[in-house]
Parts: structure tokens; C-alpha cells; sequence
């Protein structure tokens, strides 16, 4: 048969076994969910209580203990300047950026703190978010270990889809930090689509709307098969419940002041009114109004809230989201009409208003037969199982936000546009402006606005070594490309000279790769050890990878050697499987030179008998069919 | 139903190389080794030959994605997530050399202009490079005024659908102009739908802001 093609998958990677299960987390703003895949079918973690929600909330005590969760949570009254809460608000944000939302975020900032990243003080100490949310990450992976009895390594993690590169590089140095690989960052709608696709073998357009504590997801994708292709992608990653609660709060406060006859607000009762604001907004998903106390050093007020006044407050929000519906729905140019269902996710979905609005948008009632909470965890672990034993699934992402580059005057020219499928690589030319112009300035920013300023602000970077030339005649090209997990890489390169330069984009306000090699050092004493313990599995995959290959060529042209020159084969085989079976990497790395030179002369006959294989350029179903009977 | 290589595929092209993993020869499209599996580097080939359908400007979208979901499965990163780095980085090279053929054909602005490129023909779609179309600038600077002065919205869907009437009627006249290898017809037309697109979208954000409750 001409068309002989294997399946990638088809040779399991070996001894993955070794490595315990690859769990999916949902490492949300207010919640975090972990789900397992147990053959096939995801099981989310769930504590004694039966709850799989755990609150995305750290304690830090004075003598260094850290609580996460239900305990840490509790403590957010008492202890407030111990306690951290919504730290996903603050991933890959810079001093700059978080200016702007001072005081309307619940965390003590240190302003003090040279370089970009933002500080926050909390019990005694000062930390990054990325730190914070290592915590976070540690300890769901220390549970899910305890209820698994079974080391946790690997994990998918997911992400909102409107991210940009700074925030999805923090969550990845983040897992890192806790000790964890992260097989692939995933978009939270897409997960939640592969949960209910899988689930129901639905095909056709759908759209999925996450509305969590402070974010807002709005994804359509395209399902076919078991292909979930994302055709388009928005939101906005400062939207959501917590919007709801400050509005309330607002409303509440002043009732507050008219009633006690108060011109001020203290921060205990700020915070007491943002609490009760919550449990009065989350009661109303079920009930039609009820009253509330606020009670301060002793002053009470009470506070009556149907739900026309708790639509009314929260409508702006909601509209908010609708209108950027409508603009993704115009970007994956799909009438709301043709949407063939709509996917809600996230706690905020609960909220009636929110429920009567989209299903206005859409025409048509809204799925949540999986619960909002867990279906997005449950999307994750399908991944990871999907990445690790293989699957017939497939998902196709997009950017969320076009990336570009700052050109004359402030100007940002896109090199990628929002809403391009991943992995990609695009190049943009560019050129010098002043005669022998040596040195090139490269700054990357991402979003859709026109001027530099409106945009977030990457990396940047200098091309230097241009040779002198006259302005203008310089070509220098700059490529970028996104991989699967929608990270950026950069690189320029003068094409007159060959001169390059490559970068990995790290935003300019994100940790240094010093910083975190020192987190990593501080956070685990055991290092070294583990990347040695990575780098001998490795060397293990690959040698065994090689003598796979080896074999399947021996099993096609074994008549090309004498029994001689097939035995000194054979015998440096064995050489190499007594390597990989102990522990010492260099002598892996010995024994695969030794039989790769013992084969030189075999691959070289080989090569001269110029076997034909497969092409490129086959139409699909044969290539299918080749591989549904070889 | 295309099929590029109905003809002997060493005839067809390629010449063979060494294939990274097991040494054997492998024609210079292949995807996989046909001896130890291993995927291969995207190799350079043309957008149509790549998604494996024929050299045309009319392409059938269902076809096409068929294709390119096919594809795709078998060469996506997520498919070689646990195997070795080599293998990785190289199933994300096929994976973006499918995306950009996919995101050519698909879109009939790009793909004319594409098929003019592979025919010596440059026409710039990106920039903003001038018109020297008399005809062409006149009917734009009309649509504008027409759409500036559109007072409800029913006014503004009327512009929305004759500029996506126009747009299907230029694709039908590139088809015809690249049937016929009218290049110089095709390129102007080319130019003319990229303009044409614009009107459309301008017509549809209109219409998009006065539909809108608020942003
Ligand atoms: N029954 C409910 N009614 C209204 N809002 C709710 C309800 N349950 C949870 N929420 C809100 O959902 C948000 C948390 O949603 P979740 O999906 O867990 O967030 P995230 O993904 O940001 O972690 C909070 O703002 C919470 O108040
Ligand atoms: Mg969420
Ligand atoms: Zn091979």
C-alpha cells in the first residue's frame, strides 16, 4: 500500500504512568475547582461537605502558616490585613495599571516596591500575585494528592478567554512555583464547550457565556465532530459579580447615611456593606426581595431589596455584556438567530436578570444542565486526559487581542489581528527612518485601539547592529508567534544582513526570569532534584522514542546489513536499554551516540534506496482511510 | 472531490531527505515517516496543496474546512503533548502552516489575492495604497454620503445590503476574470472587493451603534 501513515498517538509515550495523573483546575477569582479524569468521565474534588468549590482566598499568618479556602475565608472579618481575596484581578498587572483601580480593590498595595510587578502587604509580608497564586495552586494540589493518594504533577489550567500575555504567563510562572507542569493553558468557555459538546455530541454553532466573580467570556464556537473551534472571542477581564456587589453596596451606604444622619462611611462598614451586598444579591436569585442589617460598632441600619431595585442597580453590567455579544457575534459573523445553543458558566449566571437578557440576545433559553460552578474544571480534566492518553477531540483556539508594534508617532501597527486561529506565526516588515540608523527599538503592545498609550504595553526590545545604510533601505523583519497556550514570542530579524534577534515576550511589569528562579529556589527545597529527576525522564522518552524509530526501520530494510553489522546493531540496543533502566543520564546520553554512529552506515543505504512515503497535499479522507486499515 | 495526488506521488514531487528520527528517506511532503511514524517539518507548499483541494478560486468552504479539520487533528500540538520536544515544536510548525493556509482560502479577498501572487501578480489587500480608479472612488465617496445621511436604521440595512450585493457580485466577476487568466481585470477587481469589504463593514458598524442599547 503506497500510503502508509502512522497515528501520532498510536505508540503511547512510555512509563507516563510513572508520573500520576494530569488533573484540570479552574483557578477562578472568587472559586477554584479541580476535576480528575477517572476513565473517561471527570470527577471533581469535592470536600467533606460535598462542596468542589474552593475559595480562591489566602490567609497569612505572623508565623507562617498559609490557610486556603473555606478556613482563610472565614478569617476575612476578623483578620482583614492578613487575608487575600480576587487575586486573579491583579495577574500581570503592572503598578501603572492597578493605579487606576485604587480603592476599589480590596488588597493593600506597596507602593514603595521597585520594578513593575505589583506588591501587595498582607500579614507582615509583601507579596506578588504570582506568589499569591501559588499558594493557591499548592494547596488544591497537596488536596487532590491526599484524595488520590498519588503524586500530581501535570495539570491543565484554564484561563478566560480574554487574558492577554501577561496575565496567561503570571498563571503559568504561578503553576510552576506550586510544583506543577502546566500541559496547556486553556481558554475557560472553550473548556466548558468540550465539557457539554462531549456530553451531548452536539454540532453547530453555540455560543458560551462566562460571567464569573471578575470576569466576563464571551466565546462562539463552531462544533463539528468532535472539533470545537473557536471562530471568535471577547469580553472584559474587569467585569462581573463584584460589580454587582459594589453597586449594592452603594445603595445600601446610602441608605445607610440617611438613615443614621452620617456624613461619612468607615472601611469596617464599607466592607460589612459589600458582604451583606453579596448575600442579598445571591438570596434574590431565588426569591423576590427580603431585608438586610448592616451593623457597625453597634449602629444598625436595615435595608429592604426587591428585585426590580437589584435589576435596576445591576442592569449597566449586564448590558455591558450583552453589547459585547453582539460585537463578537458580528466578529464571527453569526447572527444571534443561528446560534444553536447558548452555554452559561460562571456563579454570576444565576442572577435572573442576567439569565432574561441573554436569553433575549439569543432567542432561546440558555443550557445549564451541568452545573456553572464545575463545568469548566470538568472542560479541563477532559483536556488533560485528552493531552496525556489521547482523544478524538480537538480544540482550535484564537487570540483574544490583536498584538502589534509601536511604529512613527505612536501609531500601533497589528501584526496579528484578535480572532486569528493558534498556533501562529506572522511576520511585518519595517524599516529605519534616519540615515545609518544602527540600533532598532521594538516595542509590543496588544489590544485594538490605534495609539500605543490605549494599549497594553508587552515588551520591548532593542535590534541592534544594523548596519549603516540610508533611511529606509533597511528591511527588518519582525515575526510573531503565538503558541497553543496563546503565548507570545517575538523576534526581529535585518534581512539585508542576516542580523537576528529573538525574545521571549515577558511583559516588561511580569517577574524576571532572576525573581522567579529565586521563587522557585525558596519554594522548593527539592529543586535540583526534581529538574535532574525531569531531565533523566526525558532522556528516557527520547532514547526510547529512537529505538522505536529504529526498529520499525530495521522491521522495513533488514536486508540492507550482514548478520555482522546487524548484531553490532542489536548490541548497542542492549547497550542502550541497560542504560535507560538505571539512573545516570549521562550514560543514556553515551549509549544513544553509541548507537547512533553504530547505525550511520544502515540510515545511509537506506537513503540510497530512496523509499518513497506518504505526501503532503492528500485529501483527508483518504488519509484517514490509509489510516483506519494499516 | 480534489485530489492533488492522484498521480504517482514520486512523480508528483518531492524529493526525499532523511527523515529526522529514523534516517530513512522521506518524500519532502510527507507528514509522517512511513517507516517509524515520526511527523515531519510543513515542508514548502502551496495553501491549496496543503489543505489537499484544487487550484480555484471557487472553493468550497465545507470542503475546505473538512480538509483543514483533518488535518489538523492529526497534526495539532495537542496531539504530541506527551511526546519529545523535537516532535513538538515540529507538529506546531505543520499546525501553523495549516492555519495560515486555512485562513487564506477562506477568505475570497485574500485567496484572490493569493492566486494572483502565485500568478506574478502583486495586489496590495493590507495597506492603504492608492486607487487610481475613477469609477471606484466615485461609487465609494457616494456609498460614504449615502450611509453619513442614512437617518433610521432601515435606511442604513438598505446601504448594508447593496454593498453585500456588490460584494458577491465582484467575487463572481473575479472568478470569471481568473477563469479566463484576465489578470489584469482580476487584480482590479481584487482591488475593488477590498474597498467594496470596507463599505460593508462601515455600513454594518453604522447599523451595529444605531441597534445597539449602549456600550
Ligand atoms: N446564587 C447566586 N446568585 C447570584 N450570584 C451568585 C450566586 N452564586 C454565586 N454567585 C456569584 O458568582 C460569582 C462567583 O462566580 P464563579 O464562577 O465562582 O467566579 P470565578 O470564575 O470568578 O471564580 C460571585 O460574584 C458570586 O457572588
Ligand atoms: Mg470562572
Ligand atoms: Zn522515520
Amino acid at each position: 500500500m503506497l500510503l502508509q501513515l502512522h497515528e501520532p498517538g498510536e505508540t503511547p509515550a512510555p512509563h507516563e504512568d510513572e508520573r500520576g495523573p494530569a488533573v484540570g483546575i479552574d483557578l477562578g477569582t472568587t472559586n477554584s475547582v479541580v476535576a480528575v479524569p477517572v476513565d473517561g468521565l471527570p470527577r471533581v474534588l469535592r470536600d467533606d461537605k460535598g462542596s468542589g468549590l474552593v475559595p480562591s482566598v489566602v490567609a497569612y499568618d505572623e508565623d507562617g502558616t498559609v490557610l486556603v479556602g473555606t478556613e482563610a475565608r472565614k478569617l476575612l472579618l476578623d483578620r482583614p490585613e492578613a487575608v487575600v481575596s480576587s487575586v486573579k484581578r491583579l495577574m500581570g498587572r503592572g503598578g501603572g495599571d492597578v493605579k487606576a483601580l485604587a480603592g476599589t480593590l480590596p488588597f493593600d498595595l506597596d507602593t514603595e516596591a521597585e520594578g513593575g510587578m505589583v506588591r501587595l502587604k498582607v500579614g507582615g509580608r509583601t507579596l506578588t500575585p504570582v506568589e499569591i497564586s501559588a499558594d493557591i495552586l499548592r494547596e488544591l494540589k497537596a488536596r487532590t494528592e491526599a484524595q488520590l493518594d498519588a503524586k500530581v504533577e501535570q495539570a491543565v489550567i484554564t484561563v478566560p478567554a480574554y487574558f492577554d500575555d501577561a496575565a496567561r504567563t503570571a498563571t503559568k510562572d504561578a503553576a510552576r512555583l506550586a510544583g506543577l507542569e502546566v500541559l496547556r493553558l486553556v481558554n475557560e468557555p472553550t473548556a466548558a464547550a468540550l465539557a457539554y459538546g462531549l456530553d451531548n455530541e452536539t454540532e453547530g454553532v453555540y455560543a458560551v457565556y462566562d460571567l464569573g466573580g471578575g470576569t466576563f467570556d464571551i466565546s462562539i464556537l463552531r462544533m463539528e465532530k468532535g472539533v470545537f473551534q473557536v471562530r471568535a472571542t471577547g469580553g472584559d477581564a474587569a467585569l462581573g459579580g463584584d460589580d454587582f456587589d459594589h453597586a449594592i453596596a452603594e445603595h445600601f451606604l446610602a441608605e445607610r447615611r440617611a438613615s443614621l444622619g452620617e456624613e461619612t462611611i468607615t472601611p469596617a462598614e464599607a466592607k460589612q456593606a459589600l458582604m451583606t451586598a453579596r448575600l442579598a444579591k445571591e438570596c434574590l436569585s431565588n426569591s423576590m426581595g427580603g431585608e438586610w442589617m448592616i451593623e457597625v460598632d453597634g449602629k444598625r441600619s436595615r435595608h429592604f431589596l426587591d428585585r426590580d431595585t437589584l435589576d435596576r442597580l445591576i442592569a449597566p453590567f449586564v448590558d455591558r455584556t450583552v453589547a459585547i455579544c453582539q460585537a463578537v457575534l458580528e466578529d464571527a459573523d453569526v447572527e444571534p438567530g443561528l446560534v444553536q445553543g447558548v452555554v452559561l458558566v460562571g456563579g454570576s449566571t444565576r442572577v435572573p436578570l442576567v439569565r432574561t437578557k441573554v436569553a433575549a440576545l439569543f432567542g432561546r433559553e440558555p443550557l445549564s444542565d451541568i452545573d456553572p460552578d464545575e463545568v469548566v474544571a470538568v472542560g479541563a480534566a477532559l483536556q488533560a486526559e485528552a493531552l496525556t492518553r489521547g482523544s478524538d477531540t480537538l480544540l482550535l483556539d484564537v487570540t483574544p487581542l490583536s498584538l502589534g508594534i509601536e511604529t512613527m508617532g505612536g501609531i500601533v501597527e497589528k501584526v496579528i489581528p484578535r480572532n486569528t486561529p493558534i498556533p501562529v506565526a506572522m511576520a511585518q516588515e519595517f524599516t529605519t527612518y534616519q540615515d545609518g540608523q544602527a540600533a532598532m527599538l521594538i516595542h509590543v503592545v496588544q489590544g485594538e485601539r490605534e495609539m500605543v498609550d490605549q494599549c497594553r504595553s508587552l515588551a520591548r526590545f532593542v535590534l541592534s547592529g544594523i548596519p549603516p545604510m540610508t533611511a529606509g533601505a533597511a528591511r527588518i523583519r519582525v515575526t510573531f508567534a503565538v503558541d497553543a497556550d496563546g503565548l507570545l514570542t517575538v523576534s526581529a530579524q535585518e534581512t539585508t544582513t542576516g542580523v537576528e534577534q529573538q525574545v521571549a515576550v515577558k511583559p516588561s511589569y511580569g517577574l524576571s526570569e532572576d525573581e522567579m528562579a529565586r521563587m522557585l529556589r525558596d519554594s522548593m527545597e527539592h529543586a535540583k532534584e526534581d529538574m535532574e529527576v525531569r531531565l533523566l525522564t526525558e532522556a528516557r522518552v527520547e532514547a526510547r522514542r529512537s529505538i522505536l524509530a529504529l526498529q520499525s526501520a530495521l522491521g522495513v530494510d533488514s536486508d540492507l546489513l550482514s548478520a555482522e553489522e546487524r548484531q553490532v546493531i542489536d548490541e548497542a540496543v542492549s547497550g542502550a536499554e541497560r542504560a535507560m533502566a538505571g539512573d545516570d543520564r549521562a550514560a543514556i546520553q553515551d549509549a544513544m551516540e553509541r548507537l547512533e554512529a553504530a547505525t550511520k552506515p544502515f540510515a545511509e543505504r537506506r537513503m540510497d534506496r530512496g523509499i518513497r512515503s506518504a505526501l503532503a497535499g492528500v485529501n483527508v479522507e483518504r488519509l484517514e482511510g490509509s489510516l483506519g486499515d494499516d | 472531490m480534489n485530489m492533488v495526488s492522484e498521480t504517482n506521488p514520486v512523480a508528483a514531487g518531492a524529493a526525499l531527505h532523511p527523515c529526522w528520527s529514523c534516517k530513512g528517506p522521506v518524500a519532502n511532503r510527507a507528514l509522517f515517516c512511513s517507516v517509524c511514524g515520526a511527523v515531519q517539518g510543513p515542508g514548502a507548499v502551496d495553501h491549496f496543496t496543503r489543505l489537499g483541494i484544487a487550484e480555484t478560486f471557487e472553493v468550497d468552504l465545507r470542503e475546505l474546512e473538512r480538509q483543514y479539520f483533518g488535518f489538523q487533528r492529526r497534526l495539532h500540538p495537542d496531539r504530541f503533548a506527551s511526546r519529545t520536544p523535537r516532535e513538538r515544536a515540529l507538529s506546531q510548525q505543520q499546525a501553523v502552516a495549516l492555519n495560515e493556509a486555512y485562513e487564506t482560502l477562506r477568505d475570497p479577498l485574500k485567496r484572490a489575492a493569493y492566486l494572483l501572487r502565485r500568478r506574478g501578480r502583486t495586489v496590495d489587500i493590507d495597506g492603504a495604497a492608492t486607487v487610481n480608479d475613477p469609477a471606484l472612488l466615485m461609487e465609494a465617496m457616494e456609498m460614504r454620503e449615502a450611509l453619513a445621511d442614512a437617518e433610521s436604521p432601515a435606511d442604513v440595512s438598505k446601504i448594508a445590503a447593496k454593498a453585500d450585493a456588490e460584494v458577491l457580485a465582484c467575487q463572481c466577476a473575479i472568478s470569471g476574470a481568473l477563469g479566463a487568466d484576465d489578470l489584469d481585470r482580476a487584480a482590479n477587481l481584487t482591488t475593488r472587493l477590498k474597498y467594496l469589504y470596507k463599505l460593508a463593514d462601515e455600513a454594518r458598524a453604522r447599523k451595529a451603534k444605531m441597534t445597539r442599547p449602549m456600550l
